[in-house]
């Protein structure tokens, strides 16, 4: 009983680390290092429960090397004020966490199968640990491509690293953006038509997603269209995540605890509901 | 909990020795007492408190306390309060951050709540404290607060001898009979003498017996309290047909009856308030002025409020329409999915304590029938 | 040396044509290739000709006059550029650059309609084949147009 009380305690209460340093990733984001002050193990796809001092708690997905725990790493958007709070936190600041919360990516799920990273936006964060993974363990899987949508070249999360991954022969990187001048060289359109010049194998293929929901809608359509079979999809998906640990109520989706149930999420699960409005 | 001593009957007069003898346990009482025209849970003192002769009166929207023609102290169905109250606080603090210079330090609250003996705990109830014991306590994780207040807690149950207006136990499978996760079940008679029928649920339930004037219970109190169960049972003010149900809600995400319900529903979060398994909640950090220190507090909250489902930029449920859907559908069907049986024990609490009156047994009909539109009419023309 | 005919073949747009078809198709082209820079089409022009890409990439874009050049699109290899040929007026819309070397198909439109006049069963496999290509192009344009990737709408709280 005390054991189970103490477990209990460790998953609600935050526990307050250092910013060892801070980077501008884009105009509006920004990437913290954070010192845990010991190895923080997490899973690719996870995510931690950020708390500003008084002002509030937002989830955050984890977004640094998994083979690397002594560094904690997240990549916060500045849209609301939680999140202006954490951007803001300078070298030596305190911040609260509490984590790593939920399923992450099953990379193990499909031993050999090709595997394809589609991220919009954002979206790249939370699936750049299962890039570390999947390229630290590269033998064990086929062909791995990273298919990433954006709004501008400007917009494009991780830049430097793109262009090192684009660099090596063992992982195909396409990157397409929603505007651009006529000076970018790359490609103008939207996410989804990457999938259609990717050379993937559909039937042995594995597809991690993540980014906003009605382009995930959209993926799951196209992917279900080019025959990957949708138990080898799996989206991150977004809601209220509060308490973090399925008791809040707040990020039910149909009749998953987001938080605890995802953010990872077979894309067979969520098939029926992905269309209905206001879920 | 399987009863662990022969059944036993005890004069009415007798109760307040029952509740005076777990009092010198050093149990606080919370049971049934009238307040603001109601009959809510509160601390009492002993049996005097307690409704004697009174009932209430409820209907989809209404609920009116009415003196009934005989002393029963039981005599109602059930009020405005759930005992999750005590178990599950409408507020309370999970811990407080404080900063002293570069560092933080965090307490969690470890407060031991009082032991608390729950009196006139109604058959659905049971069925209600069973569902959030799996809520909070059937997980992977456990939560700390609740597993605190539920291992302080003691149940003395009584057998409903009254269905009210909006009660459907019968059609939940909860009541009227107390099955099980009590310490003690009563079942009050009054006629041919005022008296209770007592049952132990567990060692310290049949220990406490021992401590009052009791006799054994007899073939006629025994058939009694069949009789009353079997009356109660055939009352109910309300069915709901269970067949299939999770699958009906899952298939009808559409139904046009969302839109008829929303144009109705105020979205007061009333029914999740009233409701005894509701369970979501709501954390707000509360910081001093000096920003030296700072509390989370934990609140129930409402899938009805807007911001219940807020996502960066606005509200995934912005309509009425989709809150009511999600609060349904939450707990008569994905519930079975998460916690293994349905959220709904059948107390008629949610229908009593709408403004407007919506009726969820009346909803799941329409859709059931696939004749939203036509239940609407008549149910317009019946009040 | 490749045959017109094999690069028909080839390429995904005409994934949907049998061997007779792709013949009759090929017979309405030829091989041309464009280097940096260079226009495969103009806005404004005779929509008389369109391009079934092979290798390079190709950018849609439009001129303003307070914005100078706009890209609207890019397309690459397995994608045609040039669909103004299929209904009149028969005038290109958008201008049509290579970005680095392009190899393409380049296909007589007008030749193209004719023999689908003439032959309704390719003309219906090869209208179905440019509508599967329109209607993904409508797709993508709809998707691009929320700006799902902008900054989140309304005032945020957390």
């Amino acid at each position: 009983m005390a054991a189970a009380l103490h477990a209990a305690a460790e998953h609600t209460l935050p526990q307050f680390m250092r910013v060892r340093a801070r980077r501008q990733e884009l105009a509006d984001t920004w990437t913290l290092e954070i010192d845990p002050g010991g190895p923080f193990e997490f899973l690719p796809g996870q995510f931690n429960m950020l708390y500003a001092f008084g002002i509030g708690e937002v989830p955050i997905s984890i977004s640094g090397d998994p083979a690397r725990p002594e560094r904690l790493v997240h990549t916060v958007r500045a849209v609301g004020r939680t999140t202006q709070a954490l951007a803001a936190l300078g070298r030596g600041a305190r911040l609260g966490v509490r984590g790593p919360y939920g399923a992450g990516w099953p990379l193990d799920a499909a031993p050999g199968a090709d595997v394809v990273v589609l991220a919009g936006g954002i979206g790249l964060a939370p699936l750049r640990p299962a890039l570390y993974r999947l390229l630290a363990e590269r033998a064990r899987f086929g062909r791995v491509s990273l298919l990433y949508g954006s709004r501008s070249p400007q917009q494009l999360l991780y830049a430097s690293e793109l262009r090192r991954w684009r660099s090596r022969f063992d992982i195909e990187v396409e990157v397409t953006v929603d505007t651009a001048g006529p000076e970018w060289r790359g490609n103008l359109g939207v996410v989804t038509k990457l999938l259609r010049r990717s050379s993937f194998d559909p039937a042995n293929s594995m597809v991690l997603v993540c980014g906003p929901e009605v382009m995930m809608r959209h993926v799951a359509t196209d992917l279900a269209g080019i025959g990957v079979p949708p138990a080898r999809v799996f989206i991150s998906m977004e809601r209220n995540m509060k308490c973090a640990v399925g008791f809040c109520g707040h990020c039910q989706y149909g009749s998953a605890f987001v938080c605890r149930d995802g953010p990872v999420v077979p894309l067979e699960r969520l098939e029926r509901l992905l269309g209905v409005r206001e879920l | 909990m399987a009863p662990t001593a022969g059944a036993r009957a005890f004069n009415a007069g007798e109760l307040d020795a029952l509740l005076q003898a777990l009092r010198a346990e050093g149990w606080t009482l919370a049971g049934p007492r009238i307040r603001d025209g109601a009959i809510v849970y509160d601390e009492i003192g002993g049996a005097a408190e307690l409704p004697a002769g009174w009932t209430d009166e409820q209907a989809p929207g209404r609920y009116r306390l009415r003196e009934r023609d005989d002393r029963a102290l039981f005599g109602y169905a059930v009020g405005p309060h759930a005992w999750k109250k005590y178990l599950f606080p409408p507020s309370e603090r999970l811990w407080t951050a404080v900063r002293s210079g570069r560092d933080v330090g965090v307490s969690e609250e470890q407060a031991e709540p009082p032991p608390l003996a729950f009196i006139g705990v109604r058959a659905c109830e049971l069925a209600a404290i069973a569902v959030q014991d799996r809520v909070f306590l059937g997980g992977e994780r456990a939560d700390a607060s609740y597993r605190r207040r539920r291992e302080n807690v003691l149940i003395v149950a009584v057998q409903c001898g009254e269905a009210g207006g909006n009660c459907f136990c019968v059609s939940m499978g909860t009541g009227p009979a107390a099955a099980s996760g009590y310490d003690i079940a009563l079942t009050e008679l009054v006629s041919g003498g005022h008296r209770f029928h007592a049952r132990a649920g567990s060692e310290r339930g049949a220990r406490l017996l021992s401590r009052i004037e009791t006799r054994a219970a007899t073939g006629d109190d025994e058939e009694a309290v069949r009789a009353l169960l079997a009356r109660a049972g055939g009352r109910m003010g309300r069915t709901l047909d269970t067949r299939g149900l999770p699958q009906l809600l899952q298939a009808n995400l559409e139904h046009r009856r969302w839109d008829e319900v929303a144009g109705r529903c105020l979205a007061c979060s009333n029914c999740t308030l009233a409701c005894p398994t509701c369970f979501c909640s709501a954390q707000e950090d509360v910081p001093d002025l000096a920003h030296a220190r700072s509390e989370r507090w934990r609140r129930w909250d409402s899938c009805f409020t807007g911001d219940f489902s807020y996502l960066h930029g606005g509200s995934v449920r912005a309509s009425i329409r989709s809150r009511y859907r999600q609060w349904l559908t939450h707990k008569l069907s994905a519930w079975h999915e998460q916690f293994g049986s349905c959220g709904c024990v059948g107390c008629g609490r949610c229908i009593t304590w709408c403004p407007v009156g919506i009726d969820l047994t009346e909803d799941v009909a329409a859709i059931r029938s696939g004749a939203g539109a036509a239940q609407q009419e008549r149910r317009e023309q019946d009040t | 040396m490749k045959t017109i005919e094999d690069l028909v073949t080839e390429h995904a747009a005409f994934r949907d044509l049998d061997a007779a078809q792709r013949a009759l198709v090929a017979g309405c082209g030829r091989n041309r290739s464009f280097r940096d820079g260079e226009v495969l089409m103009r806005e404004g022009e005779d929509a008389n000709e369109f391009f079934a890409i092979r290798k390079g990439r190709v950018r849609l874009s439009v001129h303003l006059p307070e914005r100078g050049e706009t890209v609207i699109e890019t397309l690459q290899e397995g994608e045609i550029v040039g669909l103004s040929w299929l209904f009149p007026p028969y005038k290109v819309r958008f201008d049509a650059r290579a970005i680095g070397t392009v190899h393409t198909i380049s296909f007589d439109g007008k030749c193209l309609r004719g023999k689908c006049d003439a032959d309704p069963r390719l003309g219906y496999t090869l209208m179905k084949s440019f509508a599967g290509i329109m209607t993904s192009r409508l797709q993508s344009t709809r998707l691009r147009m929320l700006d799902v990737f902008g900054a989140p709408g309304g005032a945020a709280a957390d």
